[in-house]
């Protein structure tokens, strides 16, 4: 095989922008000095580069840029939600021990005379960790502080008394949200050394010494203002005082399997779990089988080639399916509002729809089915109209008829055709966010639930991690991966279905 | 109708007509199926005749609004432009320059894998295909958390693509449609005769020149539906898409629609959030129509709409 000149050219500039893209993303690791990250970059593009000069091994050129990408934003999510799963990480187990240590320092601190003081905005870091922006009342200069420690804080936006308002990389609070979220401030204090730190007092903030130092030989932390002593819990990665209450800022742990024996054991989780669970079951395999009845009926009372306007009936049909879905259970969401929505309007009823649970979760199914069953159609539809039909002539010759020949003929035929796709239907709707979120938010919630009436495994696992209460994302990506597993197993009897028609032992 | 079509029926006709009236037997032919169909189509119908009335509703309001549209006015596709709060047309730019790159690269690596699979023959060919439908069946939400923390500390170096950025979530969504699409491309490369290729290759095109001349212009129509099901897709998506854009400018249709009918909102919205949906409509609506022909091949292959 001989290269064209051109064939060459495009490879020595695809190479090349590969290369300029390596030496640009370099820089950021050095200056971090990141030196995992630098390695791994190296890898990658020493990779790229063996694959698409050697010659031997075609395919890899082929199958390369989809592995890189398969493994960054599938695989690597994955492994990671495994990992995080045996943790406790979460709000308040945010950071390591040593971190964890000078956060509680810095929380002892008393002011000094001479200490430097702040002016204080509060900003939200990209990945959702609370700052505080400091501005130096000495000589105006701005910083970033968290529980870490402090950093320089470079074109931020300031107000004329010198407050931050804008900076890169952060979203800063207003007014109303900081009267809202006052309480996550309390305790928030950013170490800047091994005892002394910066404390939030008001909308301003200072420097001092504090109260509080860590001693190794007991694993304890001594408050000598207050003579509290808080020892280290290994175990559960925090610090614990004689009284039996822990300081705030814990670390991160690796907790064992404890966030799937909480399900198991703990009878405040495992109930709910249960229930939503059930109802998860309920609400895919109801899905699928109101989806499948209508459009399967539709498709038979359609496939008669000699009636008329059949064509017009399936380009209206479509259109449920064609429209944007998310959008449209918006609509339906709110159709069924109480006062004003268009159904209680229609049939006269008075009904709350998102009040009671199964009012929900049948509201829930109506708009679920009217989403889902155009496809249904479309797919019943091919599947009948390939069916044999020696096998329905001679069933019509053996006298069967009507309902019989349907029951006995057309519907084993179609299952056969149709059910890995019944199935990955079934796992779609398994894990319909969207449906839930958008139409319920998982309401109703009976006082003090975490759980709602209508939540979905997936609902509850990512409102665990990131609803309005403090974050867990060790037991929602324990939730994640006990559905990674039912749809696994699904998926693996999916396959034994397909394998029959697919090349894939050619 | 065939001659011997048309000779049965003259045959069989005038028996049919003794026993039973004309319109009982058309009833029972086909009255039903009508019956069926039209039954289904208000059904189906309904929430779409509902959003349009909503759309073109004077005043906006959900209280206001009833199935059949009692006035007409523009008024609420002129506040989609014009109001600053409701940035529609910076939503509907996100959205597509989110959807239409992520679906384009996506499907161009897809498309890459899928001659590899339908044309080489090397050893962990199979165990990769399988792979690939194992990991299809996860989808990219489920991995939610991890993805948060990964970009999160991607923004750490590479502020660019971290979160609360465009690039960041087109990374995600590009990832996510790679195995259904190289699924969907493989089962089509696999029905182009190889013969094609064998005679190109004795005419001296290399590897590359058969992929990209020859395959790709005969996979078209394909492509086509594992971009337009990629594109709808990623358009549909709200789990990654909030938790990736919270600026209201920087939001997708999705997420900024969403905002429109949340109980804080002036009641007044509802006719705003009904016109955005028309409009967004138009655009997906238009596509699956002009591709039908091609949706329900692609369907049936195994595709779901996400």
């Amino acid at each position: 095989m001989r290269a064209t000149a051109a064939s060459l050219i495009i490879k020595i500039a695809v190479l090349a922008v590969v290369a300029a893209l390596a030496v640009w993303a370099a820089l950021p690791l050095i200056t971090a000095e990141a030196w995992w990250g630098l390695a791994l970059e190296a890898a990658i593009v020493a990779v790229l580069f063996y694959v698409y000069l050697q010659r031997r091994a075609i395919q890899l050129k082929y199958l390369i840029p989809g592995t890189l990408l398969l493994i960054a934003f599938q695989i690597l999510p994955v492994i990671l939600t495994v990992g995080t799963s045996f943790s406790n990480y979460g709000d308040g187990h945010r950071v390591d021990k040593e971190q964890a240590t000078e956060a509680i320092i810095a929380a002892g601190v008393q002011q000094t005379p001479d200490g430097a003081t702040y002016l204080v905005a509060v900003g939200e870091s990209s990945s959702g960790e609370l700052t505080l922006l400091l501005t130096d009342t000495a000589d105006g200069s701005t910083w970033a502080g968290t529980e870490e420690g402090l950093s320089e804080l470079n074109d931020a936006a300031v107000d004329p008394s010198g407050r931050v308002t804008a900076a890169p990389g952060y979203t800063v609070w207003d007014l109303a949200e900081l009267n809202e979220r006052q309480a996550e401030l309390t305790d928030l204090a950013v170490p800047t050394g091994p005892d002394t730190g910066i404390k939030l007092q008001g909308l301003s903030a200072f420097e001092g010494e504090s109260t509080r130092s860590y001693d190794e030989e007991c694993d304890c932390i001594t408050d000598f203002a207050t003579g509290t002593v808080w020892y280290a819990d290994n175990e559960n990665g925090r610090f614990v005082a004689e009284d039996g209450e822990a300081a705030l800022v814990g670390w991160r742990v690796n907790i064992g399997a404890e966030n799937y024996l909480d399900v198991l054991t703990d009878p405040d989780i495992r109930g709910p779990f249960l229930g939503v669970f059930t109802w998860n079951v309920m609400f895919a395999a109801g899905s699928v089988l109101f989806t499948f009845a209508i459009g399967l009926g539709t498709a038979m009372a359609l496939n008669k080639p000699s009636m008329r306007g059949t064509k017009i009936y399936r380009t209206i049909m479509i259109l449920p399916y064609a429209m944007p879905s998310f959008a449209m259970l918006l609509v339906w969401a709110q159709m069924f509002n109480r006062d004003f929505g268009l159904i209680n309007e229609l049939f006269n009823l008075n009904v709350n729809w998102y009040g009671g649970t199964w009012s929900a979760r049948a509201m829930v199914l109506i708009a679920n089915t009217w989403l889902g069953w155009p496809y249904m159609f479309l797919i019943s539809l091919g599947a009948l109209q390939a069916l044999p039909s020696d096998s329905l002539e001679a069933a019509k010759i053996d006298g069967a008829t009507g309902v019989t020949a349907f029951r006995t003929i057309t519907l084993p035929l179609l299952l056969i055709a149709l059910t890995p796709l019944l199935i990955s239907s079934f796992a779609f709707n398994f894990n319909n966010f969207n449906a839930i979120e958008l139409l319920s938010g998982g309401n109703p919630f009976m006082a003090g639930d975490a759980v709602g009436g209508t939540d979905l495994l997936i609902t509850y696992a990512f409102r665990q991690a990131f609803g309005a209460s403090s974050a867990d994302y060790g037991f929602a990506s324990a939730i994640s991966v006990f559905i990674f597993l039912i749809v696994a197993t699904i998926s693996a009897f999916m396959f034994r279905f397909t394998r029959n028609q697919e090349d894939v032992y050619s | 109708m065939t001659v011997t079509e048309a000779v049965r029926t003259k045959q069989e006709a005038p028996v049919a007509r003794k026993r039973k009236p004309r319109f009982v037997t058309w009833a029972g032919e086909y009255g039903w199926r009508h019956l069926v169909a039209i039954a289904v189509l208000v059904f189906g119908l309904v929430p779409i005749v509902y959003v349009i009335s909503a759309a073109f509703n004077p005043n906006g309001t959900l209280s206001s609004t009833s199935l059949l549209p009692t006035g007409l006015s523009l008024g609420n596709f002129e506040k989609l432009f014009t109001d600053p709060n409701v940035p529609f047309g910076q939503w509907f730019l996100n959205s597509l320059m989110i959807a239409v790159p992520a679906a384009f690269i996506s499907i161009f690596i897809s498309s890459l894998a899928a001659y590899a699979f339908s044309r080489f023959r090397f050893k962990a060919r199979r165990p990769m295909l399988l792979f690939l439908l194992l990991i299809q069946m996860f989808p990219a939400f489920l991995a939610v958390v991890a993805l948060y923390l990964i970009f999160g500390s991607i923004g750490e170096f590479y502020p660019a693509a971290g979160l609360n950025t465009k690039l960041g979530l087109m990374l995600v969504y590009m990832g996510g449609a790679l195995g259904v699409s190289t699924w969907l491309m493989k089962g089509f490369f696999d029905t182009i005769p190889k013969e094609l290729d064998e005679a190109a290759t004795i005419d001296g095109a290399s590897h590359a020149q058969i992929f990209f001349g020859m395959i790709l212009p005969l996979a078209a129509p394909i492509i086509a539906i594992s971009g337009i099901l990629a594109f709808v897709g990623t358009m549909n998506d709200f789990i990654l898409a909030s938790l990736f854009l919270t600026d209201r400018p920087e939001m997708t249709l999705a997420v900024g629609l969403k905002t429109l009918t949340a109980e804080n909102s002036p009641a007044s919205y509802f006719g705003i959030f009904a016109a955005g949906t028309l409009l967004t409509s138009i655009l997906t609506v238009a596509v699956f129509m002009s591709l039908q022909r091609y949706i329900v091949s692609g369907l049936t292959g195994g595709a779901v709409k996400g």
